[in-house]
């Protein structure tokens, strides 16, 4: 099964894209620069951490400890604990799954000061498989208390969550993209734990994290050309959960769809979804990774395969409201 | 932080270190051994008013936090959070009644506090929460999470420039947790010689000996191996424990002591006998028990 392309290729080469983990890796650079408490500590993931200028600026404060995702955790919650403020960066896959018990005793319930930067996230590792793919991290983490998981859709809101998750004291996973995403507009500045409404509408509600924002506001612009209005939030901190603004969009719009690039068993559709069911109950559709393991192929053919599209939101919003696609 | 220092506690404890330092080796031998009968006996009564504990490896460590903490440890039971505090992790998570009753004699907070051990909404729990317990680094619990923690801390205590000593109890069946050895190559790596292991080397384990479960022997050539600088101390010699302890390590290298404890030492019936992992003494065995420690 394979659906139409989000947008056509001439759109696609038109509208830039950007890598986060490069907003990402010039905030942490400039942190670092301004505060000496900050620190990077890594699992052999220099290069794909973005921590390359990093380490040639402040080699005394990048800690490699090697292929070792629990001792590099526990690491961090170390350095935490002699008052350095360490930016923990692994490929997410690896930093969530090796370590989940480290983020969960050393980090969160320790309520240690760790910066957990779980980087290419979803299916951003593409052809390299299952084992490299992190459709689980959001709804492992989520279930963890007294940790904020936050989910940057851009660049500028890439920026904005490292300074916060800096001047933030307490444990914070960012899911950082490395999958190209183009700069949302209207820009809405990171408030940890609020939803961002990037298009206003009282039809339905379409909620997404990270790299499928700007989907998402392509599907609303698309919908608004047959009519239909569609409020579009940027959910971009997943736990805990803006719950008002899930409240809100089930009391004024008619249904709500997810889309994440996350598997759909417990990710930012189940956040929602429990969320709905508490307040009030309204249709939901929740798009993303159905619950199976990946076949191989990159990630623009991963997202198309798995329905994780504008075209697709645009069709589950349709059927949520009853509308012929 | 619910639970509040003993008024003056600081001052105590400064001065009970400075009289057990200045003593006499003799005298200092017979107040240690009552010092540490008497935490062993406040141990097993959390335990028996609890109804529940891990009393063998309680006992088997119960010498070497009364040496850390009484003798080696900068620290300060009035200002627990002070950065420049000597950092002690206890990796054995489950040995919190030792932890418990040791922290207390320290004047970290109230003896009384200690009646309150597991029972419901107490800060006291079966694994310590440095969120609610003054003294108490990070939780600990699940094993194999002190070491790495360990080498985060002397990692920063380095690039403060600061003389502040890292050290880290573990058991030594949780020496079979991996995670530990990924530590022991970064602390190794990073030449932390402000960290100090110390191994409870008491060769049981929940359900067995270490040796008949998953084997860690030669234990000393494998730290060797990992570029520890390794001594071997018997640990419930107390004095044995504060020249090793106290002696700076060698430069360069960090340092592990195999300490050769016995599980449930102090009371003859526990005392090297794998069910008394977690097992709670009836009312005659904890007679006996206690009369064994009064010395």
């Amino acid at each position: 099964m394979t659906a139409a392309p989000a947008s056509g290729p001439a759109e696609a080469t038109t509208t830039p894209t950007h890598d986060c983990r490069v907003a990402f890796a010039a905030t942490l650079l400039d942190l670092a620069a301004a505060d000496p408490r900050v620190v990077a500590v890594c699992n052999d993931s220099v290069g794909s951490s973005g921590l390359g200028e990093f380490a040639a600026r402040h080699p005394d404060r990048l800690v490699n400890v090697g292929i070792a995702e629990q001792a590099m955790v526990g690491v961090g919650a170390g350095l935490a604990g002699g008052g350095r403020i360490p930016f923990v960066c692994a490929a997410s896959p690896f930093l969530t799954g090796r370590a989940l018990e480290q983020i969960k005793a050393d980090v969160a319930y320790s309520r240690a000061n760790v910066k957990l930067c779980g980087m290419s996230p979803g299916l951003a590792y593409g052809a390299l498989g299952p084992t490299h793919h992190s459709i689980e991290d959001l709804a492992w983490l989520r279930a963890l208390a007294d940790l904020t998981v936050v989910v940057p859709a851009d660049p500028a809101e890439t920026a904005e969550a490292v300074r916060w998750a800096h001047a933030h004291d307490g444990p914070v996973f960012l899911r950082v993209g490395r999958t190209p995403v183009p700069a949302l507009t209207p820009h809405v500045p990171f408030a940890p734990g609020r939803a961002a409404v990037l298009r206003r509408g009282e039809d339905v509600t379409l909620v997404g994290v990270g790299t499928t924002v700007s989907l998402l506001t392509e599907a609303a612009d698309r919908l608004a050309l047959r009519g239909v209005s569609a409020r579009v939030l940027n959910m971009s901190t997943v736990s805990p959960l803006d719950e008002r603004a899930v409240r809100e969009a089930a009391e004024d719009t008619r249904g709500i769809v997810t889309v994440e690039e996350h598997t759909v068993r417990g990710g930012l559709g189940g956040a929602v979804a429990e969320a709905v069911v508490t307040h009030r109950p309204v249709p939901m559709r929740i798009l993303g990774v159905p619950g199976v393991f990946a076949p191989t192929g990159d990630p623009r053919f991963l997202r198309e395969h798995f329905r994780i599209t504008a075209a697709a939101a645009e069709r589950a919003a349709l059927d949520l409201l009853g509308r012929a696609p | 932080m619910t639970l509040r220092p003993v008024p003056g506690g600081a001052r105590h404890l400064r001065e009970l270190r400075r009289s057990l330092t200045e003593a006499p080796e003799a005298e200092r031998r017979s107040r240690l051994a009552g010092i540490a009968a008497a935490i062993r006996r406040r141990n097993l009564a959390m335990i028996l008013r609890a109804g529940m504990g891990h009393v063998g490896g309680d006992f088997s460590a119960v010498d070497i936090l009364t040496v850390l903490y009484l003798l080696v440890l900068d620290c300060d039971p009035e200002r627990p959070r002070d950065p420049e505090r000597d950092r002690f992790i206890q990796s054995k998570g489950h040995g919190s009644g030792a932890l418990y009753a040791t922290l207390s004699y320290a004047g970290f907070f109230a003896d009384a506090e200690l009646d309150t051990y597991m029972a419901p909404l107490s800060p006291l729990g079966g694994h310590p929460d440095c969120r609610k317990v003054p003294g108490v680094e990070t939780n600990t619990g699940p094993l194999g999470h002190g070491l790495p923690f360990a080498v985060g801390a002397a990692l920063a205590a380095r690039l403060d420039g600061s003389p502040r000593r890292t050290f880290v109890l573990t058991g030594d069946g949780e020496l079979q947790e991996g995670s530990n050895w990924e530590a022991a190559l970064a602390a190794a790596h990073h030449r932390l010689d402000s960290l100090t292991v110390v191994v409870d080397r008491n060769g049981l384990q929940q359900g067995a000996r270490t040796e008949d479960t998953s084997g860690l022997e030669p234990l000393s050539a494998k730290w060797e191996a990992f570029g520890f600088t390794v001594r071997a101390v018997d640990g419930h010699d107390h004095e044995a424990l504060r020249r090793e302890l106290s002696a700076p390590p060698p430069p360069g290298r960090p340092r592990c002591l195999i300490a050769a404890t016995h599980k449930g030492h102090g009371v003859s019936f526990m005392a090297d006998r794998v069910e008394w992992h977690h097992r709670v003494p009836t009312a005659e065995e904890a007679r006996r028990a206690m009369e064994e420690l009064q010395r």
